[in-house]
This record gives structure tokens, C-alpha cells and sequence, in this order.
């Protein structure tokens, strides 16, 4: 492994990275150590198996929508950047940053961590959350515990109190309102140790 | 005429210098190292050995470290090898005080679905992304302090001068004192215990053992934890035990079937060890007969890397006998003991072994525990490990050895439902019941 130099030697365009995603210099070290880790038969790239393959994921009720978010719609494949670029929604806010509307979103501000949940509920990608994808994720998340009744009335009473403009779907800005008082920056962080 | 006289003198004086050398050693060898093994003697010159060591590794770690501020590299801490800090509350928790703060209604009624309770399986899902703790249990552990092995050390460097050549000398020593010693020593067959005496010494191992009057009586099970196959040297260096196992092929095999002549072992093929039924008869008729040894059993059934003890498999628990648990603790300051059997074989794990500088572990014996009226074997198995990991100083963790080979079993993503619906649903019966 080495110093931390040489394995960033190793990147390329990683200043650009580190500039995109604000990752310090150790902390592109160590996801580059854990990509390499994952990465077991040493393509240079992730696939949907290699992240199949961690067992607290596939524990987790919406393991497979987390997979299917590192990975672009059509491409199979993930290269290190783009993991870098979706870990980088759950650094912690740059408290100190001022607001700077000319400036591209910050791929950790508030907006971003939202909309990255929000794809999670929003698979077809159509910027909304229909009844159907809901009671999807209702699914994943309670399996054989509740019965399609429950799930169901669920869905509906959620459905009732965020949708606003009663289009039976929840729409990217309706999903924000329903979570305004959320810490959203707290509960969508990884604090990264040094 | 001249020149030859010049290299005369010296070509003799080497001869006389290495016939000198090679027999003080060799005497050396028999004095200090064989014939106390005979007498189970010691002459405490493995714990200097151990002291002059520490010191050493502790001068040479503050030199990389200065010298690594030097040249302004950035040192891989490696102590600290979590990448992300993980907060310990659990799904109830968070879910709860998520909801707190950003509900709209009242606490009554809170307790039910909301859209951010996908938060919480986000950040946990990303946080096995980034760091994993079943993965980190399988990589050896990472050492604080340099211990002049390359294979414990990531950031070696040409940092000064005098480290290089203590490092050489160090390998020279390693390579060309301990490893030939070893070598012999290691395939002498003689009688049991005096035979696992010298192994014992030969690694310089220096063990302590804590409360030997806990020690696995006959017609017992005796299980520890497991991390190396040198676990077996070191609980069978002090009390006979009848080993239990897989015949394994190669060097390993040689050294079974050479026990088994010594005492009676119960050796299995790899298609029989399936055969639960078959295992559990063989192993309770030995226990049965109480004039035959202890039973040595290592139920985690792969090995771990010594920070933690792994489930243990309940087959060794349904025989109904006592069981005498054993701790066992590596000391990794001084080389690793663990094997990674998917990564190394067993040739290049034991020429590791043995070039290292020395094996410093702690066995425990811990009081017999037996299964108690309406326990099942998996409940006296958590018990049994429970105990072990304590008195180790080892996490108890709950996944199963097999983890390293196999994939995660269904009943664990069932277990992550079963509490989050419980939440959900658990309330929705009772606001319709009132």
C-alpha cells in the first residue's frame, strides 16, 4: 500500500475528484482501499455482484435499490470514480461554506442528500413517486410481516398527507416539503474518521 | 610466492572461524533449547528476548514516524482501520427520533410510516458500502508499531540508514538462526508432550497460562477459540488431548497420522465431517469412556483473526458432556498467528510462522460449564462463547464463520423486517383496538 502519495499517484484525475466531491487526500486513500477490496478480480470496475457480495448490505430490506443507485440507467459497470462521486452525498455539510447561487450545487448540501432518497423511492425515474412505487418499497421494507391490507392503507394515508396537488403522486418538491423539519444533513451523513 | 602467502593466513582463519561458530551454536542449541525441554525447565531468556524486542520495535516505529514527518508523507495510520465513524443506536432508535423531529403531528400518533424512515436503511446500507465489519474481521489485524516484519508494515520506506541495516540484521537472524532451528526442531517425533515442549520453544512461544486448575479432566470437551493451527501446539503442550478434525493433505497429514500413533485420535474425512450424525456418535462414544483424554474442539470452524470470537457451531454442544471452555489470545505485537486459509497455504502460513520473532499468547481456562435443564445446544453455544470472549477480551460477534466462504443467510434480512414492522404495525393494532 504505501504512502498515501503513491496510491494517489495511482488515480487518475484525482485532484479533479477530490475538488468535485471535497474528499480529503486520506479519504480517497482509503475508499481507493476499499474499492480495490470489493473489487475482486481486479477490473478496475464494480459490478452489481461485487456489492452483492457484502453481507450487511444484502441484510438490508433496500439493499438492492442502494446497488442500483451507484449505477448510471443502461451501464453495468461502476469505475472509481463514480463510486467516489455517490459516497461523496453523505459527507457531512460544509457548515462554512456560504450560500453561493452562481456556484453549482454542492454534491452534499441538503438538496442533494433529499434527491439522492428520493431516486431511492423514484425507480422509473419520472420524477414522481407513484402509489406503486411506494407500496413497492413498503414491501421491501416489511416483506411477510404485514399484510397487503396494511400495506396498503399505508401507502394511502402517506400518499393523502404529502401529495398536495392531489395527482395521487408525490413529486420531488412535495417530498421535500413532507420532510422540511427533518435533519436531513444528520441522518444522511457518514462522518469519515480523520 | 607472496600473494599466496597473504591469502593463506586468511582462507584459514575463516575455516577456523566458521567451524568455531557452527559448533557454539549447535551446542547452544542443545544446551539451551533441548535439554530444558526435556526437563520442562526455563531459563527465562525468552522473556528478555520478548523485552529487548518491545524496546527495539518501539525505537524503530518513533523513527518512521519521524522520519515519515521529515519527508512530509502521510503515514497509514493502521491502528485505526475503520474508515467511517458507526453510530450504535439501533433501527427503534433512530427511527424514532427521526420521526420526533420532523413530525408534523403529535407524539401519539407518530409511531407510524413516514417517508424519512428510508433514511435510516440508506446510511446503513452506505455505511457497509463503505466499511465492513465481517470483511475487516478476515484481513490481519493492523499493528501500531512497526515490528521489522514487511508483512505487518505498509509504510516501509527507506527511511534511514541504521533502520535498514537493523532490518537486514534482523532478517539475517530470521532467516539463517531462528528458521533452521525451527526447521528441525519442528519434525522431531517423540514422546507427546515432550515433542510439543520443543515445538513450543522452537517458535518461542511464550505462553502464559492463567488458572490451571480449570483444566479439561478426562471424558470432557474442551473447546477454545481458534485462530491458527499453532493453537493446537500450544493447549497440547500443556495436557494430552484427543484431537478432533479434518484429515487435510500434504504436511498436515504427515503430522496427523504420526500423532495418531502417539494417542487415540479421531480423525475424520472431509465427506464424513457432513455426516452430523455420524460425527456426534464417534464423539460421544469417546466421551462416554471416561479413561480416554479430553476432546479438543474448535467450534468456530474456520479461523478468525483473533479480535473476535465467531459463532460457534452447535454440534459440539448437543453431546450433553462438560464442556471446559479455553481462551486463547494472541499477543500481535510480535507476529501475526492468524491464517487466512483462502489466502495462504499451509507451507508458506508456517514458514511465516516460523520466521517471525517470536509467538506471545495467553490461554485462559475458564471454569466447566454444562447445559443446563431447557437449554438448547445453540443457547449453551452463545453461552459457552459468550464467556470465552469475555474473558479474551474478544468481541463476541454474532456472525457465523461461514460468512468468509458463503453468503449471508435469508433470516437475517427477515430479522431487519420483523423489528421495523413491529413498529409500524405493533401500534397500528393497538389505535384500532382503542
Amino acid at each position: 500500500m504505501g504512502s498515501t502519495n503513491s496510491t494517489l499517484s495511482k488515480i487518475p484525475n484525482v485532484e479533479e475528484l477530490m475538488q468535485e466531491t471535497g474528499f480529503t487526500p486520506a479519504h480517497i486513500v482509503r475508499l481507493y482501499d476499499r474499492f480495490e477490496a470489493l473489487d475482486k478480480e481486479k477490473t478496475g470496475h464494480l459490478r452489481p455482484q461485487d456489492f452483492g457480495a457484502i453481507n450487511r448490505l444484502a441484510m438490508n430490506p433496500i439493499g438492492d435499490r442502494i446497488i442500483g443507485a451507484f449505477f448510471s440507467p443502461g451501464q453495468e459497470t461502476v469505475d472509481f470514480h463514480s463510486f467516489v462521486r455517490i459516497l461523496a452525498h453523505f459527507r457531512p455539510a460544509d457548515k462554512k461554506r456560504p450560500k453561493d447561487p452562481s456556484m453549482p450545487e454542492p454534491v452534499n448540501s441538503r438538496t442533494s442528500k433529499l434527491k439522492f432518497a428520493f431516486q431511492l423511492y423514484d425507480q422509473d425515474k419520472d420524477g414522481k413517486i407513484s402509489r406503486a412505487e411506494l407500496l413497492q418499497v413498503l414491501r421491501s421494507m416489511l416483506e411477510m410481516q404485514v399484510t397487503e391490507e396494511q400495506l396498503e392503507s399505508i401507502a394511502d394515508r402517506t400518499i393523502q398527507e404529502a401529495d398536495l396537488d392531489k395527482d395521487d403522486a408525490i413529486s420531488f418538491e412535495e417530498f421535500r416539503k413532507s420532510l422540511e423539519k427533518v435533519n436531513i444533513d444528520h441522518k444522511m451523513s457518514i462522518r469519515f474518521l480523520r | 610466492m607472496g600473494p599466496f602467502l597473504d591469502f593463506n593466513p586468511f582462507d584459514n582463519l575463516l575455516c577456523i572461524l566458521l567451524g568455531i561458530s557452527f559448533t557454539v551454536w549447535f551446542t547452544l542449541l542443545l544446551v539451551f533449547i533441548i535439554v530444558p525441554a526435556i526437563f520442562g525447565v526455563s531459563f527465562g531468556i525468552r522473556r528478555l528476548y520478548m523485552k529487548t524486542l518491545l524496546k527495539i520495535f518501539e525505537w524503530a516505529t518513533h523513527r518512521i514516524e519521524r522520519g515519515a514527518k521529515d519527508n512530509n508523507h502521510l503515514l497509514y495510520k493502521p491502528y485505526s482501520n475503520a474508515i467511517i465513524a458507526k453510530e450504535p443506536t439501533s433501527l427503534e432508535e433512530e427511527i424514532n427520533e427521526i420521526r420526533r423531529r420532523g413530525s408534523n403531528r403529535d407524539l401519539d400518533s407518530a409511531s407510524e410510516f413516514e417517508m424519512s424512515d428510508i433514511f435510516y436503511f440508506c446510511r446503513r446500507g452506505v455505511e457497509s458500502i463503505m466499511d465492513d465489519e465481517v470483511t475487516k474481521r478476515f484481513s490481519a489485524e493492523e499493528l501500531e508499531s512497526w515490528n521489522l516484519l514487511t508483512r505487518s508494515n505498509y509504510n516501509f520506506q527507506h527511511i534511514s540508514l541504521r533502520l535498514t541495516v537493523l532490518w537486514g540484521l534482523g532478517v539475517v537472524i530470521r532467516y539463517g538462526f531462528l528458521l533452521p532451528l525451527r526447521m528441525k526442531n519442528f519434525l522431531s517425533e517423540q514422546v507427546h508432550l515432550m515433542c510439543y515442549r520443543i515445538c513450543v520453544r522452537a517458535l518461542t512461544a511464550i505462553i502464559t497460562y492463567h488458572d490451571s486448575e480449570n483444566k479439561p479432566k478426562n471424558g470432557g470437551i474442551c473447546v477454545a477459540n481458534h485462530t491458527s493451527p499453532i493453537d493446537v501446539i500450544i493447549l497440547a503442550s500443556d495436557g494430552c488431548y484427543a484431537m478432533v478434525g479434518q484429515i487435510h493433505g500434504g504436511l498436515m497429514g504427515v503430522i496427523q497420522k504420526s500423532m495418531v500413533k502417539a494417542c487415540p485420535h479421531i480423525w475424520f474425512e472431509r465427506s464424513e465431517v457432513k455426516d452430523r450424525h455420524l460425527v456426534a456418535k464417534r464423539l460421544s462414544d469417546h466421551v462416554e469412556d471416561t479413561t480416554k483424554l479430553p476432546i479438543l474442539i474448535f467450534p468456530e470452524g474456520t479461523c478468525i483473526n483473533n479480535t473476535s470470537v465467531m459463532m460457534f457451531k452447535k454440534g459440539s454442544f448437543e453431546i450433553g458432556s462438560t464442556v471446559y471452555p479455553v481462551a486463547i489470545k494472541y499477543d500481535p505485537r510480535f507476529g501475526d498467528a492468524f491464517w487466512n486459509s483462502s489466502q495462504f497455504g499451509m507451507v508458506n502460513y508456517l514458514l511465516r510462522m516460523m520466521s517471525s520473532w517470536a509467538i506471545v499468547c495467553s490461554v485462559w481456562y475458564l471454569p466447566p460449564m454444562t447445559r443446563e435443564e431447557g437449554e438448547d445446544a445453540v443457547k449453551f453455544a452463545s453461552r459457552v462463547k459468550a464467556a470465552i470472549a469475555r474473558q479474551g477480551g474478544l468481541v463476541d460477534l454474532l456472525w457465523d464463520g461461514g460468512l468468509k466462504r458463503g453468503k449471508v443467510k435469508d433470516t437475517f434480512k427477515e430479522e431487519q423486517q420483523k423489528l421495523y414492522s413491529k413498529m409500524l404495525v405493533g401500534t397500528q393494532e393497538d389505535r384500532s383496538r382503542s
